[in-house]
């Protein structure tokens, strides 16, 4: 078996675990989770380094493991597979997972349950960025829904039978024209087959009709996960209501997945469709950048404007995925979606941390806490910076080769907006940090808040390296995304 | 040393590093480990500016890829050219005094350490800024010295109006930076690249649509705009006194703002490139430089007055290279190359000069107030005289650096007589305002005897470094003096060395204005022949106008920030009730169609089938009646039918269906005879005998 597959094993073998502990055994939950996720993480690591130096010099998948015969008679195959694009997202997966998990130590009600469905989702997550079989990748699409629909629902806030309801039914609404659209794939082709290697090259021969009912299809269901707008309000429910660890995974991979999917199956499959729709995609990027940010602006609840942030920063990812035509803005979409995941999966951190003191997200309830927690606000100070695409840190990185990729292949009056979104991002951040870290301590109020503890820099501390690597020394990022990356141009190209 | 000059750049930022990481706790240690990190820097940057002077200011260029895609290169690099060479010894010069005054000046703050670890963070962004050769650098480290700025000036960010200030400063500056990054955006989509000697290389092959051209020259300038606060985004850089004081001498006087001078500087092929937007650059410098000059007239914090300085003198430096690139693209020669960084170098020695005996000033008195102050000259031997020695050079007092400078903008305007009638207006104006702030702060009677009695002059680090500025605040200019040979303007020049010429009329003119200013200031101040209470009483409009600061921040107030709030506010509505209002409208509908079925499915649907059972049950519990078990009623029916049946029998035999049509009617008549015995039997039946026990 093959590194990808235990990527997938190793968790679902966590899950297990944690079933059979005894559910009174706490900390053997806890730490025997925890320990098990190194497992994936340290060999998405390695797979990242062994990739970087043995395989991004071509665009080719690697480690790849099938097609083993699954259900022979629909032609249904196991096959997986890695390149450029997907190895970074088993980084960003490998390493948040852990993350969350040592941050849900703070969760204290059915920790048995809590862990083995984190562990569940952990191993659909890597199936989703693995799998090349549309079998396959649609089974691990909808698992993933499951344990999610549980977290938010069970451990959430007051809110949360109706965020995770809202999240469930609304990605399977999309799940839904994706499987018809998977459907059409299948039945078009000949023989019928469900590789997605091969239906890269069915996809064009389609007629151009069937290639738009398609690519539209595809587009619903991964819009709703990136969340693009106007299918975003499912975003700021569902993270308002789900645990820290749980929107950390929510904003940091599981919105990633749908960006991802569009570059590995939409845009390449149907590149006509694509050529014809690319300006208007960019539009619903344009509006999602101004739209989220304008409205993060108006947020009261912490969590809630770095929610609206998120759907501000994946419009960056729209616009850019627009300019099909151009390498930088492809590869400012990979970096804004690994920045992004890193920058705002710290913030809910960051958010969570003082939640778990002050029992409250009000914005306004706050202020000065500069004084009184100088390590917290220093971290916050530099993720907020992070997050308002300050150099020196990723966001600044990919939102500028964002812009010098689409000002090159799109609309340079959509782009001259867009870049709007720089300083409304700053203002909202800033108007945030004012309200909350500067001016007056209140001492009798906020007195007893304690700075932030080993345990929670330990999650946020490794976020803050990345975000500062990524930013100054981008270098090995864009030397590992340029094979695979030319290629998916080409074929975008078509 | 050259090819070591990064070294410059990042010793202020090992200094930070240390600074947090492991002298944090260490106050003195600290401040000593980042003066000393300055220092080296400073000796460096001395010896790279000696060793251009040797290589006759040829450039020296180095670079490192930061990101590769393709053609596309994202850089770092170093470009030691003149320019860079005199600024790295500017802003390590000044880094250098304004460590060692802030020893004294924030001495038992209890964010001590963290001043130097910001001061150093500037510094490391700052020289980063100067070194850069691309314009992609330049961008970085013009983002990172806003953060500092933001820093800086949020350093006491317990004050609402420090909170705030350092937001404004930060916002602001990046509405300038939306146009720097489109006029990056549109550099790259042209020519490629962002490496300075690139880009102008490829704007000599014309590769540049002249609309786009413009459009991009006046892009950067935006960035400019911002960063230096120039008319209409100079709003911010008053409000950013609210930091320390040492701060606003380096960050907000002599470098942070002047990078905008710098920038315009460095991008001056692509100005010259284009006349209307170089037309547009001295149009908003002249603009700023007056409207700046009209407010500090009135003002009494002693800060602001600086600040309004500043701002003036920034957008005279910013005419002097617009007016250079608009006579140059049209074929002329002009000094304003020269005399824009020349001036550039002369303001930053004399205003972080004024700025730190302001500060200086502040510390024994404790008020911004000039009105508070009076008589500060006895008190204060080396503040007073150091600081009105900088008042000289700033109001162009003759062979002060001011004086050399300034006559030089006023060169660069020849040819365009209204704006050499402004800048000598300007020149006036400033050495007006410039007076009447010292001579209502170190002359005549206190104002406050209480403030003066408490009035000393301050600790021996915050008074050499005064004494040093004071000295380059007249010595620095010399190097521009006409006469050498090989001074400033033979060495950081654009595309060829200028060489000035004395000029008497010029000097005897400005000198004229410049002493005039002061005079009046005298007259007014000092011998009170002129009483300003009075002046501002009868030109009451005009004065108020200047007070509030021409209204700006009240009109922006007005169309900016409340307008985006609120649509901020509206987008959150409609998202909460339009774009949300739809998904949950979506559920709602799908509820009440389910509900719809539901209703369907229970009474049309099932109401069908329950139907049927109720009309079998209806019937069986009639007939189960008749099942009595009674002989009699059994004997009676069985007579009974054998009755009906003869009748039926006869009816057909002998009256031809006359009663009886079909089976249908016997049918009917049938069940309605056993409906209606069963009955009957009901009646006559005790209940207990026909209720079947369920339980048995």
């Amino acid at each position: 078996m093959g590194i990808l597959s235990w990527l997938i094993l190793v968790p679902l073998i966590g899950m297990v675990y944690v079933m059979l502990m005894p559910k009174e055994k706490v900390n053997l939950i806890r730490y025997g989770a925890v320990i098990i996720s190194v497992i994936p993480m340290l060999l998405s690591f390695w797979l990242t380094w062994d990739y970087f130096f043995n395989y991004s010099g071509s665009a080719a998948m690697a480690y790849m493991e099938g097609p083993y015969e699954w259900i022979p008679s629909l032609n249904i195959q196991y096959l997986l597979g890695a390149d450029g694009i997907s190895v970074p997202m088993l980084f960003l997966t490998g390493l948040l997972s852990t993350i969350s998990l040592i941050a849900s130590f703070s969760i204290k009600f059915r920790v048995k349950e809590y862990f083995a469905f984190f562990l569940l989702l952990e191993a659909g997550m890597m199936g989703v960025f693995v799998a090349l079989d549309f079998f396959l990748f649609y089974v691990f699409w909808e698992i993933m829904l499951v344990p999610m629909y549980f977290l938010i629902g069970v451990w959430g806030g007051p809110q949360k039978e109706y965020a995770a309801i809202k999240f469930f039914l609304y990605t399977l609404f999309g799940s839904i024209f994706m499987l018809v659209a998977i459907l059409i794939m299948y039945f078009t082709s000949e023989p019928h087959t469900l590789n997605m290697l091969e239906l890269i090259d069915h996809g064009p021969t389609l007629s151009h009709t069937l290639q738009m009912v398609c690519f539209i299809f595809f587009f619903i269901a991964f819009a709703i996960k990136v969340p693009v707008w106007p299918f975003h309000t499912w975003l700021p429910d569902a993270h308002v209501q789900a645990p820290t660890a749980v929107s950390v995974i929510l904003a940091g991979v599981l919105l990633k997945m749908g960006t991802y999917a569009m570059l590995r199956i939409n845009w390449p499959m149907f590149p006509k469709a694509l050529q014809d729709l690319s300006f208007w995609i960019a539009v619903l990027g344009v509006i999602g950048i101004i739209y989220g940010a304008l409205v993060s602006m108006a947020q009261k609840d912490l969590k809630k404007l770095v929610a609206y942030s998120s759907v501000s920063h994946m419009g960056y990812c729209m616009l850019a995925l627009a300019a099909y035509s151009s390498v930088t803005a492809i590869a400012g979409v990979m970096f804004q979606m690994i920045s992004h995941g890193l920058i705002t999966g710290a913030l809910f951190l960051m958010v969570g941390v003082l939640y778990d003191r002050a029992h409250t997200r009000e914005i306004a309830l706050f202020g000065g806490l500069g004084s009184k927690l100088p390590v917290y606000t220093a971290l916050m100070l530099m993720f907020s910076m992070a997050a308002l695409g300050l150099p020196g840190m990723s966001g600044f990185v990919s939102e500028f080769m964002i812009f010098i990729g689409a000002f090159g292949a799109l609309n340079k009056v959509l782009v001259g907006i867009a870049v709007l979104g720089v300083v409304l991002g700053a203002a909202y951040m800033l108007r945030m940090f004012q309200n909350v870290f500067l001016g007056e301590f209140n001492m009798a109020k906020w007195g007893g808040l304690t700075e932030i503890n080993g345990r929670e820099l330990l999650t946020v501390i490794p976020l803050a390296i990345l975000t500062l690597a990524i930013g100054i020394y981008p270098k090995p990022l864009t030397d590992l995304l340029q094979a695979t990356l030319d290629n998916l141009v080409l074929l975008m190209s078509r | 040393m050259t090819e070591h000059s990064y070294l410059i750049v990042l010793l202020p930022a090992f200094s930070f590093l240390m600074i947090v990481f492991f002298l944090r706790w260490k106050e003195k240690i600290a401040s000593l480990f980042s003066i000393a990190m300055i220092v080296t820097s400073l000796i460096m940057s001395i010896s790279v500016l000696f060793e251009t002077i040797a290589r006759n200011g040829e450039a020296y260029t180095a670079s490192f890829t930061m990101a590769q895609l393709g053609s596309f290169k994202l850089q770092l690099g170093l470009l030691i050219d003149p320019l860079t060479a005199m600024m790295l010894v500017v802003v390590t010069a000044i880094g250098t005094c304004v460590e060692i005054y802030s020893i004294g000046y924030m001495k038992d703050d209890p964010r001590f350490s963290r001043f130097f670890a910001y001061l150093s963070l500037f510094l490391f962004s700052m020289l980063g800024l100067v070194v850069s050769d691309n314009f992609f650098m330049t961008f970085i480290f013009w983002e990172l010295v806003g953060l500092t700025s933001y820093l800086l000036i949020g350093f006491w960010f317990e004050k609402k109006s420090a909170a705030d200030a350092c937001k404004k400063a930060f916002l602001t500056t990046r509405v300038g930076d939306l146009g720097f990054l489109v006029g990056l955006l549109l550099i790259m989509y042209y020519t490629g690249t962002f490496n300075y000697e690139e880009v102008f290389a490829k704007i000599g092959m014309d590769v540049f649509p002249p609309a786009m051209l413009t459009l991009a020259a006046i892009g950067v300038f935006c960035g400019a705009i911002g960063k230096s606060a120039q008319f209409p985004l100079h709003t911010w850089l008053p409000d950013a006194m609210e930091g320390p004081t040492p701060v606003s001498a380096i960050v907000h006087s002599a470098t942070m703002v002047a990078a905008g001078v710098y920038l315009t500087a460095r991008a001056m092929t692509v100005f010259v490139a284009s006349a209307d937007a170089s037309f547009f650059v001295a149009v908003i410098g002249v603009v700023t430089s007056l409207l700046a000059a009209t407010i500090a007239l009135v003002q009494v914090d002693i800060k602001r007055i600086l600040a309004y300085s500043t701002v003036s003198q920034l957008g005279y430096m910013i005419m002097a290279l617009g007016l250079y690139g608009y006579d140059t693209a049209n074929g002329h020669h002009s000094p304003g190359f020269y005399a824009g960084t020349f001036h550039l170098m002369t303001h930053a020695f004399f205003k972080s000069l004024l700025f730190m005996g302001a500060g200086s000033v502040i510390h024994a008195v404790h008020t911004n107030d000039i009105r508070d102050m009076g008589g500060l000259l006895k008190k204060m031997p080396i503040t007073a005289p150091t600081f009105l020695i900088g008042s000289l050079s700033i109001a162009g007092f003759p062979l002060t650096s001011g004086f050399f400078s300034k006559d030089e903008i006023v060169a660069a305007t020849f040819g365009h007589p209204v704006f050499t009638v402004l800048t000598l207006l300007i020149a006036f104006m400033t050495a007006f305002y410039m007076w009447r702030l010292c001579f209502l702060t170190f002359f005549g009677k206190p104002r406050d005897e209480h403030r003066y009695e408490h009035a000393h002059e301050s600790p021996k680090t915050m008074a050499y470094p005064l004494i040093f500025l004071a000295f380059m605040a007249v010595f620095v200019g010399w190097t521009g003096i006409p006469a050498l040979s090989h001074g400033f303007a033979s060495f950081v020049f654009h595309a060829e060395p200028y060489h000035p010429h004395a000029d008497w009329m010029n000097y005897i003119v400005s000198s004229i204005v410049g002493l005039s200013g002061i005079g009046l200031a005298w007259l007014m101040y000092y011998k009170r022949k002129i009483d300003p209470d009075k002046l501002a009483e009868r030109f009451k409009p005009i004065y108020t106008l200047f007070w509030n600061k021409w209204y700006f921040d009240e009109l922006y107030d007005i169309i900016i920030v409340k307008p985006i709030l609120a649509i901020g506010r509206f987008f959150w509505s409609f998202d909460a009730n339009v774009v949300d209002g739809a998904v949950n409208g979506t559920a709602k509908v799908t509820l009440l169609w389910a509900d719809l079925k539901w209703w369907f499915d229970r009474w049309i649907v099932d109401g069908a089938v329950n139907g049927c059972g109720w009309i079998v049950r209806a019937f069986g519990s009639l007939l189960k009646y008749i099942q009595s078990g009674r002989m009699q009623f059994y004997g009676l029916f069985i007579l009974f039918f054998i009755v009906a049946a003869g009748i039926y029998k006869f009816e057909s035999a002998y009256l031809n269906g006359w009663i009886f049509t079909d089976f249908l009617e016997v049918t009917t008549l049938f069940v309605i005879l056993i409906g209606f015995l069963s009955y009957f039997a009901k009646t006559i039946v005790p209940e207990s005998t026909t209720k079947p026990k369920r339980e048995e």
